[in-house]
């Protein structure tokens, strides 16, 4: 089974989210990236599905549940890119997403978390 | 060859040139505008080598639907379609089929002269055959009025809600008329795309145009708000009457902490200040 | 098609996309009905142990659909008016599944007895 790789910037992690995801591989991923906020001690986490085209009420609830976690432990994240049809059906579907921020695209993604960082007096 | 195919064919080779000619003259009596008769002997002409076509290949008379006679389905499909883009009506369309009857009825009787019951049956096969194309004539045209009205109808729609970009990162629409779900659904498709391209993070939704707000039309707008957020910008509402705003105090409606200005202006001020511009003006 | 594992789903997102294109769907009408056949894919998956998915492409006079089937032979459903409503669920599930889809297509049918199985056919209009 695909991992998705997690790539460590700063004190930020970078996932890019390329393919259609397996139930299991987004489960993968929430494990994956709980271990690796903890094991780097990571203030923010970014999360770029501008290549999801299909985002469905698993996927949307593992984002949800990923934000609390990075919360929990100290990080913020953000989801970056999506797709105006993916927000359109998000919306129709009923999921808001609610707790989890969101950006234009990684560089918007960055400047909010490093904005974070600053406003936390982070080094 | 079935026998009655094979009739069919001596009458359709019989005697072409004369055939089509008897045809047309049918055809245009019926009073066809100018411009459509210039196609008109082509048009029949290949109707004719398609009738030949299906008519040599067994195709069963009284079953118009079958695969044997697609080639004839499309040559008036394409017929209709085109006389249905030059202006020509339904009437005029269909009569050009059903005028086929006359040469093919004398071509029959001429064939059948000593055996009129056998002459009737053939007639009678031949006509509901063309009837039939006639229908298929009619049903193709009517389809494509009905394209080029939707085509139209959804031209007129994006023209109405134009996506605007006022300044670096702010994006406006102005709401005119009735929201209703189709309306909603193009401004949201419209508004989130440019939001993409531009890479803008503020969108204007101007409803100064917009004659009465209840909460079906406060449920789309919220649907597009929420969109907007969902993908990583925000949204400001400008054009609140001050009807609408009691209307929605009134219905108890939750804009869910979405900003609100009376006007456009406001709104743009508003935008401007939260990307970090300032403005002076000198002192004259 | 099969709807028996995970991967199934997938497969059924990958056919319907196929479908919604050759159909000349919109974007926007290709992904709501591509996110209604996940949701209920996984439904039939998780909660129906395993089912089949039928498709077909309709027409209603001049306009042209795709109509899909989920079939399960799962315990079913013994309250669909519970189900229909937001946030219901049986599993782990956040419960958006049935309800979400109803109202990302243009024509949903909920058929289901317990004990007997669930099917769940949807309609998309061009």
């Amino acid at each position: 089974m695909d991992r998705i790789p997690i790539l460590k910037m700063g004190h930020c992690l970078l996932v890019t989210i390329q393919i259609d995801l397996l139930d299991q591989t987004a489960l993968a991923l929430q494990d994956d990236l709980s271990e690796r906020i903890a094991a780097t001690a990571a203030q923010g986490v970014l999360i770029d599905i501008s290549a999801l085209e299909v985002v469905d009420s698993f996927v949307g609830r593992i984002l949800a549940s990923i934000s609390g976690i990075s919360g929990i432990m100290g990080a913020t994240l953000v989801v970056v890119g999506m797709q105006p049809a993916v927000a359109i059906t998000l919306v129709e579907l009923g999921l808001s997403l609610d707790g989890v921020r969101t950006a234009l695209d990684v560089e918007r993604g960055m400047a909010l978390l490093s904005g974070d960082e600053r406003s936390r007096g982070g080094h | 060859m079935k026998q009655e195919n094979a009739l069919f064919d001596d009458v359709l080779k019989a005697a072409p040139g004369d055939f089509l000619t008897s045809w047309l003259s049918e055809a245009t009596q019926s009073g066809d505008s100018a411009s459509v008769a210039k196609t008109a002997p082509q048009d029949a002409q290949e109707l004719l080598d398609s009738l030949q076509e299906a008519v040599r290949a067994d195709a069963d008379l009284t079953r118009f639907d079958d695969d044997a006679w697609s080639r004839t389905r499309s040559v008036l499909a394409e017929l209709s379609q085109s006389r249905a883009a030059q202006g020509a009506s339904a009437g005029e369309t269909s009569y050009f089929v059903l005028a086929i009857k006359r040469p093919l009825f004398a071509g029959l009787r001429k064939l059948l002269d000593g055996s009129p019951q056998h002459a009737f049956d053939a007639v009678w096969a031949a006509s509901t055959l063309v009837d039939r194309m006639a229908q298929w004539t009619a049903t193709t045209y009517q389809r494509s009025r009905e394209d080029v009205i939707l085509r139209q109808q959804q031209e007129l729609l994006e023209l109405s809600t134009p996506v605007v970009k006022l300044w670096d990162g702010v994006l406006a629409v102005p709401m005119i008329g009735t929201l209703d779900s189709s309306r909603t659904q193009l401004v949201m498709e419209s508004l989130l795309t440019r939001i993409v391209e531009t890479g803008s993070e503020l969108a204007i939704i101007d409803i100064t145009g917009v004659p009465t707000v209840d909460t079906l039309v406060a449920q789309h707008l919220l649907k597009t708000v929420t969109a907007i957020r969902l993908m990583g910008a925000d949204c400001i509402i400008s054009g609140i009457r001050p009807q609408i705003a009691q209307t929605i105090v009134q219905l108890g409606i939750d804009l869910q902490g979405i900003i609100t200005k009376a006007t456009l202006a406001d709104a743009l001020s508003l935008a401007l200040k939260k990307g970090g511009w300032v403005f002076s003006r000198p002192a004259r | 098609m099969a709807l028996a594992a995970e991967r199934d789903i997938v497969a059924c997102r990958r056919l319907v996309r196929e479908l919604t294109q050759e159909l000349k769907f919109t974007l926007v009408d290709q992904t709501k009905m591509i996110t209604a056949a996940s949701e209920l894919s996984r439904n039939a998956i998780v909660y129906g142990r395993g089912g089949v998915m039928r498709w077909e492409i309709v027409t209603q006079g001049p306009q042209t659909g795709l109509r899909l089937a989920f079939e399960d032979q799962g315990p079913g459903i013994p309250d669909t008016e519970l189900a229909l409503t937001d946030g219901w669920t049986s599993g782990t599930g956040m419960g958006i599944g049935l309800s979400g889809s109803r109202r990302l297509v243009n024509d949903f049918e909920l058929r289901t007895a317990v004990g007997k199985g669930t099917c769940v056919t949807i309609t998309r209009w061009r």
